[in-house]
């Protein structure tokens, strides 16, 4: 104890010590001012300017009743309308302006700036405002019942932003569970057949509404020199078909660029990238970030393909898909 | 004066005395009429905006008595064939028929989108002015932060416009705007389903929601603001750069009435023309090319429009790092370039004052303006966090460099990291010499006055005059003849 107030001490004088030392800078001098007077007025009297306005105030009338011509009669053409309606308004703006330049009088004028501090007024208002309180004896009582008051009233004003939601329950949720059929934006169900290497494939569930964040999925055939998916995701991808959520998992974009080697010694692995902010996956991974500013990798969903040969939904998520917030389930760490 | 003449002035002051008798105002009528403009092309960057403000209120007028704020997916059966039968929602099912069968509606639609896109241009030289003269000091603090509350706003307001139209490219600059909403730390998964009325794309209360904010609320804050602005510019007065008779006391410059007004009109014309013709002749966001939106597609090479390009640099360049403790994720990656870069330029921005209050320990009112080259440690700073934010912005572009140049993206974002840091510093001290060197040359960069004033004294002595502009002042006769060239009034020393 008797250390530490010690240290306190050495460091309050170290403080002012410092503070002493160091020069306060003075504010840089004012600018030096002129006795100059710089006021002048001029007639112009210029006849061929106030034509010159006249000629430019017919001219933009001219253009405004090409508007209404256009409109009318040229089935309102937007490039003639554009030029009608702007050009009018450019002639009258050179007319204002020649108007106010050659044709009025010009004057530069000098006005007094006053001071925007008054003291006496300041002081005046002070007394008046604390006169309106002369007499009050239990000044605190008044003031600690206004605050209750004021505290109720905007609780009770705040309370209807409850009946706004918030409804975080739909935040972990997405239409794929077991069974759910793949199907293209045509409404027709993919067969495992269908799906090609080195293309992709845009799924949306079956029965369930294609408008919801998490229906989109994207879906790729790979290899097996490209699939290295982590131990126990090994059964979610029958033939080396793999499906991910087609939403970034950084701004929530919908995933559209597929980079599929087209030499395999010199290219890198098949990337699924964000058009947004180029976020970058590997499908062969897991959905593994390996680019871009997305914080966790691409959800994958477990697939399988039934009898028919349909792809289907072998399982739910097992992260959230989309951004990532508070709440998000994440799957690693 | 003629009869005609003598019969106009006798109506003009009937109708004077009888406003007069009612309404007493025509002190204020005649204080608003001398009211002193200093003259300076960069005192019109805030009346551009100001006048780009008027024409969206006209044009948007136009716009909503066509558009749907409808969530509901439609089939489209309108008069585009390229989109016959496409599954769309209500609001962009609106907004095409607006572009496509509604007369002069693509016009007042493109004029629309120009002018949010000057209006906002405006508003940010107008800022960059008011910072690199020193402007926003004494006593125009309070002028400064409604000006940068205003900035805000309308980039606020931007976004939501462009964003109610629901096609593929607003549709994705809404989820990112959810996703940057969802990663502010605790609340933001409350606040966002709170917005959206539960998770993206939302509830069919969204739209309307939105559409409320950019028609009411945002453009009923922004006209207050205006109306505040404006009162403390009348108030103040304008602040005018330093010049012949120019003192901290006084305002130099044209009188409101008559010479003033006319030309000021005649900018709000031009602005407006000049808005006609580019909404007229050059297309902006042609909407039927993006398609409807659905949250399973996307478009490659989106680009936002330029004012949220700063966003989308910063979310682009940040490193790919989220705040994980225990399972939670604390710190969302957008959070970072989405959330935290842009409150980080406007807290700096709105602390700038009082940072330069506590360097300078000048607590003075100030009334003339500072030369940028003046105050090198500010010019510098500024040019520095400008050069910052605009890399960042560049940053935005980074993948039309790669489908022009062939540059790779990965190598430009890792270029970038670095280069964020390092030219900013560059910057700063690069700004600070040529500051220094300018200082000593007295040179303008633009109206180079590279010469010396010589002069001789009666006794026949000739010197070099060190300060031309006084040298100016005192040379110039104080009463300049009548009936010199008009418009030769605003004669400026050449070393300013």
């Amino acid at each position: 104890m008797n250390r530490l107030s010690r240290l306190l001490g050495l460091l309050v004088a170290a403080r002012a010590t410092m503070r002493a030392a160091r020069q306060r800078p003075q504010p840089p001098p004012s600018r030096p001012e002129s006795d100059f007077d710089p006021r002048r007025r001029v007639v112009p009297s210029n006849r061929r300017a106030e034509t010159a306005v006249a000629v430019l105030l017919l001219l933009a009338g001219l253009f405004g009743v090409g508007f209404t011509a256009v409109y009318v009669a040229l089935d309102a053409n937007t490039q003639l309308l554009g030029i009608a309606i702007g050009g009018a308004l450019c002639l009258l703006a050179a007319a204002a302006i020649v108007a106010g330049k050659l044709v009025v009088p010009q004057e530069t004028a000098v006005e007094e700036r006053g001071p925007l501090l008054d003291e006496h007024r300041v002081e005046t208002v002070v007394e008046v405002a604390e006169a309106g309180g002369e007499g009050i004896s239990r000044r605190r009582l008044l003031i600690g019942a206004g605050g209750v008051c004021g505290a109720a009233l905007a609780t009770a004003a705040a309370t209807p932003l409850a009946s706004l939601g918030p409804t975080l329950s739909g935040l972990h949720e997405t239409p794929w569970a077991r069974g759910i059929r793949l199907l293209d934006d045509q409404g027709r169900p993919y067969l495992a057949g269908d799906i090609q290497v080195g293309a992709f494939y845009t799924a949306l569930p079956e029965h369930s509404d294609p408008e919801a964040f998490g229906a989109g999925l994207l879906v790729v055939r790979l290899p097996a020199n490209f699939l290295h998916l982590p131990g126990a995701r090994r059964d979610w991808a029958p033939d080396g078909i793999v499906a991910y959520s087609k939403i970034c998992p950084h701004a929530g974009c919908a995933i559209s660029l597929y980079r599929y080697p087209t030499y395999a010694p010199t290219s890198q692995q098949p990337a699924f990238t964000c058009p947004c902010h180029y976020s970058t996956f590997l499908p062969g991974e897991g959905g593994r970030v390996v680019f871009g500013p997305a914080g966790r990798s691409l959800p994958q969903l477990p697939l399988m393909v039934d009898s028919q040969g349909h792809l289907r939904a072998a399982g739910r998520f097992h992260e959230d898909i989309g951004p990532s917030w508070w709440g998000v389930h994440r799957a690693e760490s | 004066m003629n009869l005609i003449e003598r019969r106009v002035h006798r109506r003009f002051e009937r109708a004077a005395r009888v406003t007069d008798e009612r309404l007493g105002v025509m002190g204020a009528i005649k204080w608003a009429m001398r009211y002193v403009f200093p003259d300076h092309w960069s005192f019109l960057l805030g009346e551009i905006a100001l006048y780009s403000f008027i024409v969206l209120v006209a044009t948007g007028i136009f716009l909503t008595l066509y558009y749907v704020p409808g969530a509901s997916q439609v089939i489209y059966r309108g008069s585009y064939p390229l989109l016959q039968g496409e599954q769309m929602s209500e609001a962009y099912r609106s907004v095409l028929n607006l572009s496509t069968t509604v007369p002069a509606g693509l016009l007042f639609r493109q004029v629309h989108h120009w002018a949010a896109d000057v209006f906002i241009a405006a508003i940010v030289l107008h800022l960059m002015r008011v910072f690199f003269t020193g402007a926003c000091r004494k006593p125009r603090e309070l002028n400064y932060f409604i000006g940068l509350t205003m900035l805000m706003l309308a980039i606020l307001e931007g976004f939501a416009g462009y964003s109610l139209v629901d096609d593929l490219l607003s549709g994705m600059g809404l989820a990112i705007a959810y996703s940057v909403a969802m990663s502010i730390p605790l609340v933001g998964g409350q606040l966002s389903t709170l917005i959206w009325g539960g998770p993206f794309p939302g509830s069919d209360s969204f739209l309307p929601r939105l559409e409320i904010v950019h028609v009411l609320l945002i453009p009923a804050a922004l006209a207050v603001l205006i109306s505040m602005h404006l009162a403390i510019i009348m108030r103040q007065h304008h602040s005018q750069f330093p010049g012949p008779g120019r003192r901290e006391r006084n305002v130099v410059g044209t009188p409101m009435w008559p010479a003033y007004a006319l030309r000021s009109i005649g900018l709000l014309l031009a602005v407006a023309g000049g808005l006609f013709l580019l909404g007229g002749l050059v297309q902006v966001n042609p909407i039927w090319q993006w398609g409807p939106y659905h949250p399973y597609l996307s478009e490659n090479g989106a680009q936002p429009d330029w004012y949220i390009g700063w966003l989308i640099g910063a979310l682009r360049l940040m490193p790919n790092w989220e705040l994980v403790i225990a399972g939670r994720t604390v710190i969302p990656n957008p959070f970072w370039g989405g959330a935290a870069f842009p409150l980080l330029v406007f807290g700096v921005m709105f602390a700038w004052p009082a940072i330069e209050r506590r360097v300078t320990h000048d607590v003075r009112r100030h009334d003339l303006l500072d030369r940028p080259r003046d105050r090198p440690l500010r010019t510098a700073i500024g040019a520095a966090f400008l050069s910052w934010v605009v890399i960042v912005f560049a940053v935005g572009s980074t993948d039309r460099i790669f489908y022009r140049l062939g540059i790779s993206y990965t190598t430009q974002i890792h270029v970038w990291r670095v280069g964020i840091w390092v030219i900013p510093i560059l910057v700063f001290l690069a700004t600070r010499s040529i500051c220094r060197s300018l200082q000593r040359s007295g040179a303008h960069p633009l109206r180079a006055w590279q010469g010396e004033v010589v002069r001789r004294r009666p006794d026949g002595e000739v010197y070099v005059v060190a300060d031309a502009v006084a040298d100016q002042a005192q040379a110039e006769p104080a009463e300049p003849p009548v009936g010199t060239v008009p418009g030769s009034g605003d004669e400026r020393p050449p070393a300013l």
